[in-house]
Formats: C-alpha cells, structure tokens, sequence
C-alpha cells in the first residue's frame, strides 16, 4: 500500500517529463530519423540552448518564478553582435566581445526590470512577459531608427538600403559555430562541440558554487519567505534585483552562444520566442515556478528538441502533411507552461487542504483513545 | 558597564496612545541581570505594546512613538529598529514563527549571520559572494543548542519539524546571538505539548543561570510561578501588580488580570435558555483558519438567546463562525433547525437564513468603494431578491431605489450612523465605529434568524460600543433572532449575552451563565483542555 502511494507519488510529481518520453518514444520509429542523426541534432541543441535555460535557475531560486525577462538579455545580446559584427571582428575574439558589450545592456536593462518586478511581487511571471514585450518597442526603436543616424554602422551589408536602421537578417557567417568547432570531437559521425560543453561545464560549477555563497543563500531565504528573510536584515529588494540582473546578464551570454550557432540574427525575430521556448524546456525536464536544477535543464533540453526534431517528421509520416507536426510543437510548448502554471496552484491548494485532513486525522485519533 | 549598580534594563513612565486612545501609561519596569520576569494580562492589555516599545518595532515609531525613558545599564536608549535593539543584546521570539521553511535548523538559527569564507571572487564582487562555512554553521548551531538545553536536530529541514521544535529553533537562535542579555518570549508555550513547556521552563532556568534576564509572557500562569522571581499583572495599559513571584498564586493573578471591580460590570437580566429549543447544534467541528485553528468543538445554541464565545487570542473562537460559515476550510457537522448544514459552502448558509459580521470589516464586511445603500441592501438584493422590482414576470429584475434609500435611512437613523454625505456616502469614508454600524444594519436587512457577530467592538470606541451592544440587544428581543456574538472582550459579553462559551486551545473549556463571576471565566480561559 505504502510502495503503491510511492509510486503513484513519483508518477504525479514527474508526470509531464514521463508523457514527453512516451511522446518521444512513439515518435522517434515513426520518424525513421536514424540514431547517429538524432544524437547529432540533439548535441547541437544542447550547446545551443543550455546556456539560456541556465539562465531561468537563479531568478527561480530568488522565488521570483519563471523569468520571461531573460528575453531582455537576448535583446542585450543581439544589439551586442550587431556592433560587433560591424566592427568587423570576427571569430572568437568577435564573440568574446560580443559578450562583454552585452554586459552593461544586460545590467541595465535586468537593473530596470527587477525594479519593476519589486512594485509587483507575487505577480513577477505576469509582469516580466509584459515588461519584454515593453523592452522589445524599445529595442526596434533603437535597432531601426537610432542605428545608423545616432549609433554609427558602417557597412552596408547590415544597413538597410535607405540608409538607416538594420536589415532583417545580420550575418555572422565569419562567426559562425566558431565556438562549436574549435575543440570540436566527431564520434562515429556524431560532432560533439567539446568547447562549448566545457563552457555549459563552466556554468553548472558557477551555479553549484553560487548557491553555497552568501548572496544564494540569502535568494533562497528570501524566496522562501520573503518577510522572515528581511526580519533577520536581509535586503530584500536589492537581492531579488541581483538574481534578474545575473540572470540577464547571462541570458545575454546564451544568447551569444545560441546566435553562433545559428549563423546569423533574424534582428527583429530572434529573441521573440526565446524566452518561450527556454521555459518550456525547462518545465518539460520537471521543473517547477519554484524549484529548479541543472538535472531538469539538462532533462528538458533533450526531451524537447527531440520532440522538436521529431514531430514535424512524424507528423508527415502519419498525416502526409508536414504542417502538422510544426503545428503540434508550438501549441505543445505552449500546453506545458499552461499545464505547469496549473499545476503549481493545484499543488499550493492541495498542500492547504493537507492542514485541514490532518486536523481532522488528529481528532479521530483522539476520540479512538 | 559604567555603572555595575544600574539594573540591566529600567523602563520609566513608559506612555503610549494610538491616535488619541491610551493604551499604555506610567509603566515603570526594572529588571537585572538573571531576572526571570513573569508578564501577564488579558488580550489588549497592553503587554504586546509595551514589548514592541522595547524592541524597536517600526509600528510605534509609525504611530507617534513613545513617552518615557528606557535606560540600559543606566544609560538612556531609543531604539529605532530591531535591529537596534539586537545590537543592544535584546532578543525576541515572536508568536508567529519567524523561520525559512525549507531551511535547517541550523540554518535558521545563523540566518544573515552566517560564518563565511573569502574567495577570490568575492575580493572583486563584494562579501556578499563568500561562499558559506557549512561546518561552522553547524558548530554555532549546536553551541546555541547546547546554550538552550533542549536537543535539536541541526540538520532537519524546518518543514519536516514537529510545531514545538520549530519554537526550539527560534529561541536557539535568538541564543546564538553573542550580544544577548535580555531575551523576550511572547507566548513560547502555547504550542508547546506539556513535556516541551516543562523543557522550555528547564531551560529559562537555564538562561537565567547564565545571567541573561528574560521576560517571559504566557496565559498558562503556573508556568510563570514555577520559573520567574517577579510578576507583573497589566490591565487596561496600567501595571496593577508587581509582585515576587514567591508572594502570590494563580488565583490572585487571575482576579488581578480580569478583576475590573465586580459592579462595574453592567448588571442585565440573563435569562435561562436551558429548557429551549436547540436550534444550532454544532458536531465534532474542526476549521482550519491560520491563527485561529478549532479542534474538535461541540456547541448547542438554544433558539432565542444570545451565546458568548469567548477566550483568549489565537485560541480558536474566530474559527468557529468562519468556519460554520464557509469561509475556511471545516469539516464535522452543523445542524441548524434539524437540518444538516453543508460546511465550506457559503451560500448554503445564507440561504438557510443565517448572517455573520465578520471581524474583518474592511476585507470581507463592507464594500469600501461602494455607497451605504449599496452596502446595506446588497446581500438582501443578492440572496434574497429583495429591493427589486419584477417586470415581464421576474424576467427583467430592476434595483428598486426607493425601497433601498428608506430601508438604509432606517437602519442610520436606528443605529445613529453618522454619514454626513448622507446614504449615498462611500463606505471608507467612515470611521470604524460607523462602519461597524454599517455591517451590522447589512446584516439586519437580511432578517436573518440566526445571526454570527464577530467582534463587533474591535477597535471602535467606547461609545460606539456601548450603542452597538445596544442594537444587538434589541434586535435579539424585538425580533427573536438567535445571537452568537464572538468577542475577546469578556466584560462586554457579560453586558449582553445569556451564557458564555470560553475557547481554549481550539477547543470549548467550558460555558456558564453569563451572571457568573468574571474569575471563574478567567480560569477557563487559561485553563489547559485535554
């Protein structure tokens, strides 16, 4: 009976990776994909996105739920590459660069939005969406009006042909996977990025370490319990915008990575699903809006883009329409933030209702004494 | 230090008014080194507010601040933060927990005071990125453990602790704390099992050896006599005793805690209900309303009187009618005239004719933003279709304005609502007396036959009160509509009810008369229900 509750327990907690790998599980033999292309697809994906889910765990930690403002680091990012990109420095050091441009954008911009986030605790999800969609009017404004009168852009290549603004794709072909190739080992024909991985390595240890510090200390206390934690003097406020701006600046350098992957900046496209995606994937590995690891990036990351590779191909193979499959993983990343978002008030007003049954265990106790 | 004969702490004339009501006055308050001092007295008398005085709470420094002197070793102090008061070694273990749920005890105990290590990082980014010094952590942990003398696990996650340890966790805490010399526990044994409270009191002891002087507040007044050498008894913001512990008993305690003298108390005709018709009868009821938790509880109400549920804070008695009417999570069974009353649903409740004036005014009985018509009429529109005009056969429901302006000009002139703007003056722009008023005449409207009141004095003034028991009274007689009134206020449930209930750790101590003398209600109040 025990070991029953037990699993059943398991099943219940984990329930929306397990219908992902019964997804993939059906899909995978429909698809007809061979292994050495999934892995090769998969390992791809992983150093592309790792990085920007990686950025969703400190502002969770902080309690502060699923960052949809880490789109504002990828805007950080792009304006970044774009200066970059005409300075014309390519390669490595060309990235390197890009990263630290996008530091101080990041900073301002998390600065911003976790002083917005401070007027509207309790409600961070909510207001972070709205607030990207805000810092994106922004973004398009300084990308297709002040580039180019204000901010000087020299080459044409980027410029749109009036004059000013920035064209609809930048490439970054002299960039392109610089990072996935140096190092790069191939197994049996499956290329595995070494030096990227090693940077996601990076990550992780500076993620472990950063919850052993003070100040990740003090963001799970006031996650936890946000008056208890400035009872005992803990600055609220200015921890909960640290965990944004750490969280932004890092969305920032994933972005970087996940553009040199790509081989170029669709400028006024790229970032806008980012932030729907990362959290999708991370909820697809088992996480919750107030509980993260790196196990359910990691997790989540090769259930979802597996689906991701699948799907579209699966879909055809079943309906003879390709559309199909492109249809389903948009509406299914969309299904799981909705499920998890549900989910996690369900649990807060099962954990509610506990208090009353074992009040009422308790007197019936009693009265069979 | 600079003067070893100065008593650890001294308050002098301590005064204090909450926009123009007295709360405190002339307390005077000494105490040294070692010093276990017992401080006791009925809910608002003043305790809680003389102890948030002293530990620089932000809500007096809001409200005015203070009148009087506190010395400390004979030098003058003024805290304007806790945090102050911490740096001058006072402590304080509060009634709520104060702890991070899913942290260790020891990790509670050190919070933001955590032992930590320099890295290279934190040389350039701050101290804030030190990393932390787990097996220090530990080891201050079990220091102030082993300060305490009641064995706590330092590796268990607050969660999973039973409520006792919790309070365990806190005091260690407060411990912990080198500074410390004056330590104040509000109410430590009230979730205690009695072996724990007996540990706590070990304990006391304990610090006191050690020559931390403590002020211990509890309603359990054996504990006091059994651990403190000095009592002080509040009552109403005045010190009515200050004795050795060693010179009085319970009995004294408790006349001095509720003894306002005998006939001072309204005498009323209290009449005797025991041959009625019980009209509510109330099984085997828990509710589980943060704060206000009720176990088991078994309640008669006979048709035609007026009840008195009363006891002190945090026992329990809010949880009563909030639960019965399914405003928190109950469960048990409710009868009212013979017919089972489904918990946890409002509405079944108001349609069975029962009304509740909440204790929460402003979140619950009133719609602040709305006008006093609105107010009064609304739950008579919404339940009961009244205030309506039909058209088309009951198709078409319009407001009947009319009827709403007379029946609210009823109810301002019956209960002498001042509203200068009239009945169609907003309800926030009234102050708390009227506003009460305003809830009472919503649930007058209503013509209920059973009526919930929950502390329908709380916080307005003594004439409003006296004009509020009235109304009640009068509509208990005039329309015979059964009353249960909830109230901390023990004096004021003698004015007017027939028999008084008193609620004591969630459950019903015992009920009596309401003619019967106010001690032997103190000792139900305190008593300990098994």
């Amino acid at each position: 009976m025990k070991k029953e509750n037990k699993v059943l327990k398991f099943l219940g907690n984990n329930s929306v990776p397990i219908m992902f790998v019964i997804i993939c599980a059906f899909c995978i033999p429909v698809s007809g994909f061979s292994i050495p292309y999934l892995l090769n697809e998969i390992f791809t994906r992983m150093g592309r996105n790792v990085f920007l889910i990686m950025a969703l765990l400190i502002p969770i930690m902080a309690g502060m739920g699923l960052n949809f403002g880490m789109t504002l680091g990828a805007m950080a990012a792009e304006i970044a590459l774009i200066l970059v990109a005409d300075w014309q420095i390519w390669g490595i050091p060309g990235l390197i660069l890009a990263m630290i441009v996008s530091i101080p954008f990041s900073i301002a911009l998390g600065t911003l939005c976790g002083k917005i986030l401070n007027r509207a605790k309790g409600r961070e999800m909510i207001t972070s969406y709205i607030i990207s969609f805000f810092i994106n009017g922004v973004y398009q404004l300084v990308v297709l009006y002040m580039m180019g009168p204000i901010i000087p852009i020299k080459h044409t290549s980027i410029k749109l042909p009036r004059g000013y603004g920035i064209r609809n794709t930048v490439s970054l072909l002299s960039m392109r996977q610089a990072l996935d190739n140096l190092l790069a080992v191939r197994i049996g024909g499956v290329k595995i990025p070494v030096l990227t991985f090693l940077i996601i390595a990076l990550l992780c240890l500076f993620i472990v370490w950063f919850r052993k510090t003070k100040l990740g200390q003090d963001m799970r206390a006031v996650g936890q319990d946000m008056e208890v934690a400035r009872a005992a003097g803990i600055d609220v406020d200015r921890t909960r915008i640290l965990s944004i701006v750490i969280s932004t600046v890092l969305a920032g350098f994933g972005m970087v990575i996940y553009l040199q992957n790509m081989g170029n900046i669709a400028t006024y496209s790229s970032h806008s699903q980012i932030g729907m995606f990362a959290i999708a994937a991370l909820l697809v590995g088992g996480a919750s809006v107030d509980r993260a690891s790196i196990g359910n990036v990691f997790l989540g990351v090769i259930l979802f883009h597996t689906m991701f590779i699948v799907a579209p191909e699966a879909g055809a193979k079943i309906t003879g329409d390709s559309m199909i499959g492109e249809y389903f993983r948009v509406f299914v990343s969309y299904a799981v933030i909705t499920v998890a978002l549900v989910m996690y008030e369900t649990k807060k007003r099962k954990a509610k209702s506990a208090v009353g049954q074992q009040l009422e265990a308790e007197q019936r106790e009693e009265e069979s004494k | 230090m600079s003067n070893s004969a100065a008593p650890l702490l001294e308050m002098k004339n301590i005064k204090k008014d909450f926009f123009g009501t007295q709360v405190l006055t002339d307390i005077n308050l000494t105490l040294n080194a070692g010093d276990v001092l017992g401080l006791c007295g009925e809910n608002g008398a003043g305790k809680s507010t003389l102890m948030k005085i002293l530990f620089g709470m932000d809500v007096i420094r809001d409200t005015g601040g203070y009148g009087g002197d506190i010395f400390i070793d004979g030098q003058k102090v003024c805290f304007n933060t806790p945090f102050e008061a911490l740096e001058a070694g006072i402590g304080m273990v509060h009634q709520e927990f104060s702890l991070i749920p899913g942290f260790t005890a020891a990790e509670n105990i050190v919070l933001n005071r955590e032992p930590k290590k320099h890295n290279v990082v934190s040389e350039i980014f701050g101290d804030r990125l030190n990393t932390l010094d787990y097996n220090e952590i530990t080891g201050r942990a079990n220091n102030a453990i082993e300060k305490m003398g009641f064995a706590i696990d330092p590796g268990m996650v607050i969660n999973e602790m039973p409520v006792g340890h919790k309070q365990f966790t806190e005091i260690a805490r407060e411990l912990s704390k080198d500074q410390l010399r004056l330590l104040i526990l509000d109410e430590p044994t009230a979730v205690l099992t009695e072996k724990e409270a007996e540990a706590l009191l070990d304990s006391i002891r304990h610090m006191s050896e050690k020559g931390i002087a403590v002020i211990f507040i509890t309603h359990r007044l054996h504990e006091i006599l059994s651990v403190c050498n000095k009592v002080i008894v509040m009552r109403d913001g005045f010190v009515v005793r200050d004795v050795p512990a060693n010179e009085t008993s319970v009995e004294d305690i408790t006349k001095w805690m509720v003894g306002r003298s005998v006939d001072n108390a309204a005498k009323h005709d209290v009449r005797d209900f025991s041959d009625a018709e019980t009209i509510m009868s109330v099984r085997k009821l828990w509710v589980d309303m943060p704060g206000e938790t009720v176990r088991n509880v078994n309640l008669d109400v006979k048709k035609g009187e007026i009840l008195g549920i009363g006891g002190l804070a945090g026992q329990g008695k809010l949880g009563i009618p909030n639960g019965i009417m399914g405003l928190y999570e109950a469960g048990g069974k409710v009868e009212f005239e013979g017919k089972e009353i489904p918990l946890n649903s409002p509405r079944k409740c108001l349609d069975a004719n029962i009304a509740f004036v909440s204790e929460d005014r402003r979140g619950v009985g009133l719609l602040l933003d709305e006008t006093l018509e609105w107010n009064i009429a609304f739950p008579a529109m919404q339940v009961q279709n009244k205030f309506l005009k039909k058209y088309l056969g009951g198709l078409i429901k319009w407001r009947d304005e009319k009827a709403i302006t007379d029946i609210t000009q009823k109810y301002v002139d019956e209960l002498a609502i001042k509203c200068p703007g009239g009945t169609k003056q907003k309800a926030k722009e009234l102050s708390g007396g009227n506003q009460q008023k305003v809830c009472l005449a919503k649930a007058f409207a209503l013509e209920p036959k059973f009526l919930f009141v929950s502390e329908p004095t709380r916080g307005i003034d003594v004439g409003a009160k006296a004009l509020v028991l009235n109304a009640l009274k009068k509509f208990n007689r005039e329309s015979g509509v059964t009353v249960v009134m909830i109230s901390s206020e023990l004096e004021e449930l003698r004015q007017i009810c027939d028999e008084i209930a008193i609620v004591s750790g969630g459950k019903i101590a015992g009920t009596l008369p309401a003619d019967r003398p106010s001690e032997e209600f103190g000792m139900l109040m305190v008593s300990q229900v098994k």
